[in-house]
């Protein structure tokens, strides 16, 4: 559906996207992910015909619409857009800005397609509303049905939910991923919001610095991180220094730990290993014990910040009932099935 | 709201008056000089002068208007110009290149010479601008009806001395009209480019051309947050007009001064045409109100309940 190959932009002189390739495949949600001025938005535009490539080309549906010195420009490209600041046009109401992109349709026909969009964002009845009296929840649904109307091969959303409150950006992000996946419509959503990316995304690649760094599904990004940063910056969890005792086995102040994997660095080799709070077990008659520095209540469950008696600290999730205080000593064991190591720098 | 231009029309006159009788300032205010007819001859009367007065308003009215129109339709014109920021590539016909070139607004590939038209408007509109909203207005008057005529072609010229229909007038129209582009021209480029470039991208997502996102998106949302600044320029079009006496168009101020000449009741022939500019632009200030609360975005210009 939608194939990038090697893809330089550049914004103002400086580099905003490197070498970047990805491939979308039809029916698929997909993300990226990374902090703001990563270059995120910049792939998308260039999608969509807004910016121009100054190396690699983009193929869309097998068609080349950007390469560099060939733009195809925004509307021959059949592409839906979503926007942060949802952009929908003031001066028109609820039906006319979702028919907005209708305009070769004869008006029956336009009123029942627009009647249905409504219907399928949850909007029926508000067709004569004006944007501003709508919420911002209700705006993005608008902008979501807009996007859909002219039945486009592929949506492109640009941080489509950040406007919103958490509890109700997680509400809609999961209606908006039934509705794509119902209509079968393929598209890329770009954000800053790791949440997002996974309860939406099919795969998620995280940028950095105008790079892709991984491309991946969400459980591998969390559970497998490829590169140093995309580890640090996908969910939360410590690093501990340690060295290779054997190539599948890591010692580290927490003690021994045998990884899945052979590493590939020389014995005695210097590391550091991820450890994810979810690595971190309660267990009351482990030798190994903790004491909490930190708590923080999440309902269903407690993060605890433990120091180690060797001074190093690390993430722990318990049950929400193991209400320790700070200050105590609680037992504590490894249970990883993925132990992730990097060279130590 | 027509209340209240009345209300400030009424309180210029009492103003006037009331100046009139106090302190050392005394004035014997004859205001029947302006109804006066032919038959008081003897008492230095040709009027009746107020017949004159609106003689003079016809011209101011007929002179804005017209020059109005041209400035709304050029300025809009001139201002579009000025947000284009794509080249606009023309394929140059029947002319191929041997060699391969390249600049910022005219380049070749495979011998075909194609030229940005997309950069002369846009360079033409800001010249233009620069221009026109730069030179003090009664220069440009002076420069249009003195010295235009000698430096167009000798026929062209003894045209516009000889044979240019109103002269004065066209020569009035014309200039006001081209001045007040420049100034509106800013206001549309002002108003275009105050909408979020999202709506831009979101129009051109949904397959809108260029032109189509001007027609349907950027025009009909820009024209009506730069209402209240373009009611502004049409107010300024009728008091500028006021400058056109200066080549002899017999508008209001210069039929005032006429009556003063002939009567010496300069305050008198003052106060009337005072008068009738405040109302002249309280009746545009209310039409454009009108128009402003009919076409509003809503939500979006927050007019006072009335």
């Amino acid at each position: 559906m939608l194939t990038l190959i090697e893809i330089d932009c550049r914004y103002n002189g400086h580099a905003a996207v490197r070498g970047l390739g990805m491939h979308v495949t039809p029916g698929n949600l997909v993300c990226l992910l990374g902090p703001s001025g990563c270059g995120k938005t910049t792939v998308l535009r260039a999608i969509a015909g807004f910016h121009a490539l100054s190396e690699g080309e983009i193929l869309l549906k097998g068609r080349q619409v950007s390469r560099p010195g060939f733009t195809l420009p925004p509307e021959q490209r059949h592409l839906g857009m979503v926007f942060q600041d949802y952009a929908l046009f003031p001066h028109l109401n609820v039906a006319e800005n979702v028919g907005f992109g209708l305009r070769a349709i004869p008006q029956t026909e336009k009123r029942a397609v627009i009647a249905e969009l409504l219907d399928t964002v949850g909007l029926g009845g508000l067709d004569r509303r004006y944007p501003h009296e709508l919420s911002g929840g209700q705006q993005q649904r608008v902008a979501l049905a807009r996007a859909l109307a002219p039945k486009p091969d592929l949506i492109l959303m640009d941080e489509p939910f950040s406007n919103l409150d958490v509890e109700f950006r997680e509400r809609l992000s999961g209606e908006v991923r039934d509705i794509l996946k119902q209509q079968g419509i393929t598209a890329v959503l770009v954000t800053h919001d790791q949440n997002e990316a996974f309860a939406l995304g099919d795969k998620v690649g995280v940028m950095h610095e105008g790079r892709l760094l991984q491309w991946d599904t969400p459980y591998n990004l969390y559970h497998e991180p490829a590169c140093r940063f995309v580890a640090d910056f996908i969910g939360q969890g410590v690093f501990l220094n340690g060295t290779l005792v054997a190539p599948d086995t890591v010692q580290t102040e927490i003690g021994m730990c045998k990884g899945n994997r052979a590493y590939p660095w020389g014995k005695d080799a210097p590391i550091e290993v991820l450890f994810r709070p979810d690595d971190i077990v309660p267990d009351p008659d482990s030798p190994l014990r903790g004491k909490v520095t930190q708590k923080a209540f999440k309902g269903a469950e407690f993060l605890y910040t433990l120091q180690l008696p060797t001074g190093g600290h690390v993430l722990s999730l318990f049950p929400s009932h193991a209400d320790h205080p700070v200050g105590a000593t609680v037992g504590i064991r490894v249970e990883a099935d993925h132990l992730v190591a990097f060279p130590r720098a | 709201m027509m209340r209240g231009a009345l209300r400030v029309g009424l309180s210029v006159v009492v103003l006037l008056g009331l100046t009139g009788c106090a302190g050392d300032f005394r004035y014997n205010w004859q205001w029947s000089i302006l109804t006066c007819t032919s038959e008081n001859i003897d008492a230095g009367c040709i009027g009746p002068y107020f017949y004159w007065i609106l003689q003079g308003l016809w011209w101011t009215i007929a002179v804005a208007s017209a020059a109005w129109v041209i400035a709304f339709s050029l300025g809009s014109v001139i201002g579009i110009l000025r947000t284009l920021d794509k080249p606009i590539l023309v394929v140059v016909p029947f002319v191929k290149s041997p060699i391969y070139f390249r600049t910022r607004w005219i380049g070749t590939s495979k011998g075909i010479i194609t030229v940005d038209v997309g950069w002369f408007l846009h360079g033409f509109a800001n010249i233009y601008v620069t221009v026109f909203r730069n030179v003090p207005l009664l220069v440009q008057l002076f420069l249009w009806y003195f010295v235009f005529p000698e430096l167009v072609p000798h026929d062209a010229g003894m045209w516009l001395k000889r044979d240019l229909p109103f002269p004065e007038v066209s020569t009035a129209i014309f200039c006001l009209g081209l001045y007040t582009a420049s100034r509106v021209a800013e206001q549309v480029r002002a108003g275009i480019n105050s909408i979020s470039r999202g709506q831009q991208y979101a129009a051109m997502a949904i397959g809108l051309t260029p032109v189509q996102v001007y027609r349907y998106v950027l025009l009909p949302v820009s024209f009506r947050i730069i209402i209240p600044p373009l009611t502004s320029d049409f107010l300024g079009v009728f008091k500028n007009s006021s400058l056109a006496l200066t080549i002899g168009v017999l508008e209001l101020t210069a039929m005032t001064r006429q009556i003063e000449e002939y009567s010496y009741a300069g305050f008198e022939a003052f106060t009337a045409a005072t008068v009738l500019y405040i109302g002249v632009t309280a009746i545009v200030m209310g039409a454009m109100r009108i128009v402003e609360a009919r076409v509003r975005i809503p939500g979006m210009i927050s007019l006072q309940a009335k």
